[in-house]
């Protein structure tokens, strides 16, 4: 009988790294079983049993993906329901959605609470001890969670994924929600797409290129496309390059948009204030370009240019093109 | 309406942040603020005050005693009044304990909208304003980018990584908003002035009828284990480009088997 729970993100797409890598931890702990929302879950069954998935509760009521929080919630509620005893660990991501999902289940499950850890594992009696980084990536913390059942949201890349030994063919089960009115209170009014870029998230790429307002307009990313194209890089901003409107808020990396960890972060035209700083140094690897030699992101750079980005990173290019 | 904005003190983030030998964050450290980001939930407060007349805005605060002049400072912005819940036994609380205190706090003052900020700069879960939501029993409209109330509605607009989404919900509601809802502004010396006078009142576990086994870290669910402070990244080489540092840096990514 599994006694861990692992809450697919919606925004994972299916069974993408993010599922995977949450059901690598979760075998730690026993064989998983595996929550998945809205109409297209079952397309991802056969990939969670790859990865060791037991049993599969579909909570395909499309209200799962388009409401807030609340309906995934009861959804996750009711896949407890059907488990029978336990679980004693829920598993889920650390987007926003997931991790009010797993406030709100805290409360409803009575179970202590982590967020954002970048380990999970058991300790001598079984019992989940976390590992996470806090105050901007300052120090680093342990907790144990002492209640009868825990919750915690983990990080993007905490573990490379591991397929299970042995594939498992789920049990799989389609799991009705009587959705309270308040569930259905929110109601989502309008939507509009963003076109996929085609480059790694920002969250698993393990090379990162970011500007900032140094780029002096929107046309100079084009220069940190190319770089993040050359080396299979995603794209990321600063804020200050982000409120300017010359470049997508989903690619913010900071306090308020993303932490990302990648293998290399390179730094173009960002001065490296902490809220930036709280988002990318837990990088292994850091580089920066910027004209001011005073520029805090200096500090934390493993190697830093000091010099005009327009020159700087063309010829990087230029470099990267000859070397291939 | 009746508005109640809530704020965390909470250390700068540009001072000195510790921990204390009881695993809390040593607030004597680093000088106290509001949080940012909870200053951007009193900017929409004001806001929405000025284009509802006869809307009533109450900051809300859990804290240490300091936590009062992170009100007074919200207060010198604009708003009506303040309620600090203030308790030797609060030390310690863990996001569930003090979410069950806040929103008793918010019960007993009556609310149609809940401002929250996305995240203290502190803790940092951003889960406390769901875990409100749950406790009150309204809808949660959270991560706002920008928000709208009209005939008894609220409506917010939520980023997603691959989308904009806009959602609606009647009131009493609670909504978080992000750093997208623009900057809050700068107290007038009228306002440092007029906020000496608001009302700011004290309340107790004992007044929101909240057993004390219940709060402080005695009733946390999370024991922390070990708390180590990472080692400061060192800064590496600096290197003046005088028309090569294109290819200095390629250089080190080779030798890095980066490219
Ligand atoms: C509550 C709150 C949350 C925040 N969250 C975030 C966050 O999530 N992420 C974030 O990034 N910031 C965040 N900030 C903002 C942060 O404080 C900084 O304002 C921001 O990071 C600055 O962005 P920047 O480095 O691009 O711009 P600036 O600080 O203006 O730096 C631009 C740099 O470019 C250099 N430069 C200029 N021209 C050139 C050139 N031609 N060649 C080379 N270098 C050049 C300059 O020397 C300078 O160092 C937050 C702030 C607050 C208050
Ligand atoms: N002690 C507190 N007093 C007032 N508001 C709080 C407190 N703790 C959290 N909040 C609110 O909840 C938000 C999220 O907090 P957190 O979940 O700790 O990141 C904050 O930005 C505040 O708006």
């Amino acid at each position: 009988m599994p006694q861990v729970l692992v809450v697919a993100d919606t925004a994972d797409g299916l069974a993408a790294k993010p599922v995977q890598e949450l059901l690598t931890l979760a075998r730690r702990f026993g064989p998983p079983a595996v929550v998945l929302f809205g109409p297209d879950g079952h397309r991802a069954v056969g990939a969670v049993g790859a990865f060791g998935a037991e049993r599969v509760f579909l909570v395909e009521d499309p209200l799962t993906t388009e409401g807030l929080v609340l309906p995934r919630v009861e959804g996750v509620l009711a896949a407890v329901a059907e488990l029978g005893p336990g679980p004693l660990l829920v598993l889920t991501g650390s987007s926003p959605d997931a991790r009010e999902t797993a406030a709100r289940l805290s409360l409803r499950l009575e179970a202590g609470l982590v967020t954002d850890a970048v380990d999970v594992a058991p300790d001598g009696d079984g019992r989940p001890v976390t590992r996470q980084s806090v105050l901007a990536a300052s120090y680093q913390v342990q907790a144990a969670l002492t209640t009868p059942v825990a919750v915690v949201t983990v990080k993007p890349g905490a573990v490379s994924p591991q397929p299970a030994g042995e594939p498992v063919t789920p049990q799989v089960q389609r799991v009705d929600v009587a959705f309270s009115g308040l569930a259905r209170a929110v109601r989502l009014t309008a939507r509009s797409e963003r076109a996929a870029t085609g480059r790694p998230e920002l969250t698993d790429a393990s090379v990162v290129i970011s500007g900032g307002r140094g780029l002096g307009g929107p046309d100079a990313f084009a220069l940190i496309e190319r770089l993040a194209d050359q080396m299979g890089g995603a794209v990321g901003a600063s804020r200050a390059a982000v409120d300017a409107g010359w470049y997508p808020h989903a690619h913010q990396v900071g306090q308020t948009g993303k932490t990302v960890s990648p293998q290399l972060y390179l730094a173009v035209g960002i001065s490296g204030a902490i809220q930036h700083r709280a988002g990318m140094q837990t990088s292994k690897t850091v580089v920066a370009i910027n004209k001011d030699p005073e520029a805090p992101i200096f500090e934390l750079a493993d190697l830093g240019i000091v010099g005009d980005l327009h020159a700087v990173v063309p010829q990087l290019s230029e470099e990267i093109d000859q070397r291939r | 309406m009746r508005i109640v904005s809530l704020v965390k003190h909470t250390p700068d983030i540009e001072g000195d942040r510790r921990f204390a030998a009881d695993g809390t964050l040593d607030r004597a450290a680093a000088e106290g603020r509001p949080c940012e980001l909870d200053e951007y939930a009193a900017e929409q407060a004001l806001q929405l005050a000025e284009t509802h007349p006869g809307t009533q805005v109450t900051y809300l605060t859990m804290g240490p005693e300091d936590a009062a002049s992170s009100l007074r400072k919200l207060l010198a912005m604009g708003g009506d009044g303040g309620v600090h819940v203030l308790d030797s036994g609060l030390h310690g609380s863990d996001a569930q304990a003090s979410a069950a205190v806040l929103a008793a706090a918010i019960r007993r003052l009556g609310f149609d909208l809940v401002l929250c900020g996305m995240a203290s700069t502190d803790a940092g879960m951003g889960v406390v304003p769901a875990m409100i939501a749950d406790y009150l029993g309204v809808p949660q409209l959270t991560y706002a980018g920008r928000l709208s109330v009209a005939d008894g509605s609220v409506e917010i607009d939520r980023e997603t990584d691959t989308a904009t989404q806009t959602y609606t919900a009647s009131l009493p509601a609670l909504v978080s908003v992000t750093d997208r809802t623009g900057e809050a502004r700068y107290p007038s010396f009228k306002g440092i002035m007029a906020a000496k006078k608001k009302p700011v009142e004290v309340l107790s576990l004992a007044d929101l009828a909240i057993e004390p086994a219940r709060a402080g870290a005695a009733a946390a669910w999370t024991v922390v284990r070990d708390i180590t402070p990472r080692p400061p990244r060192q800064a590496g080489e600096r290197v003046m480009d005088d028309g090569a540092g294109g290819a200095v840096l390629a250089d080190f990514l080779a030798a890095r088997k980066f490219i």
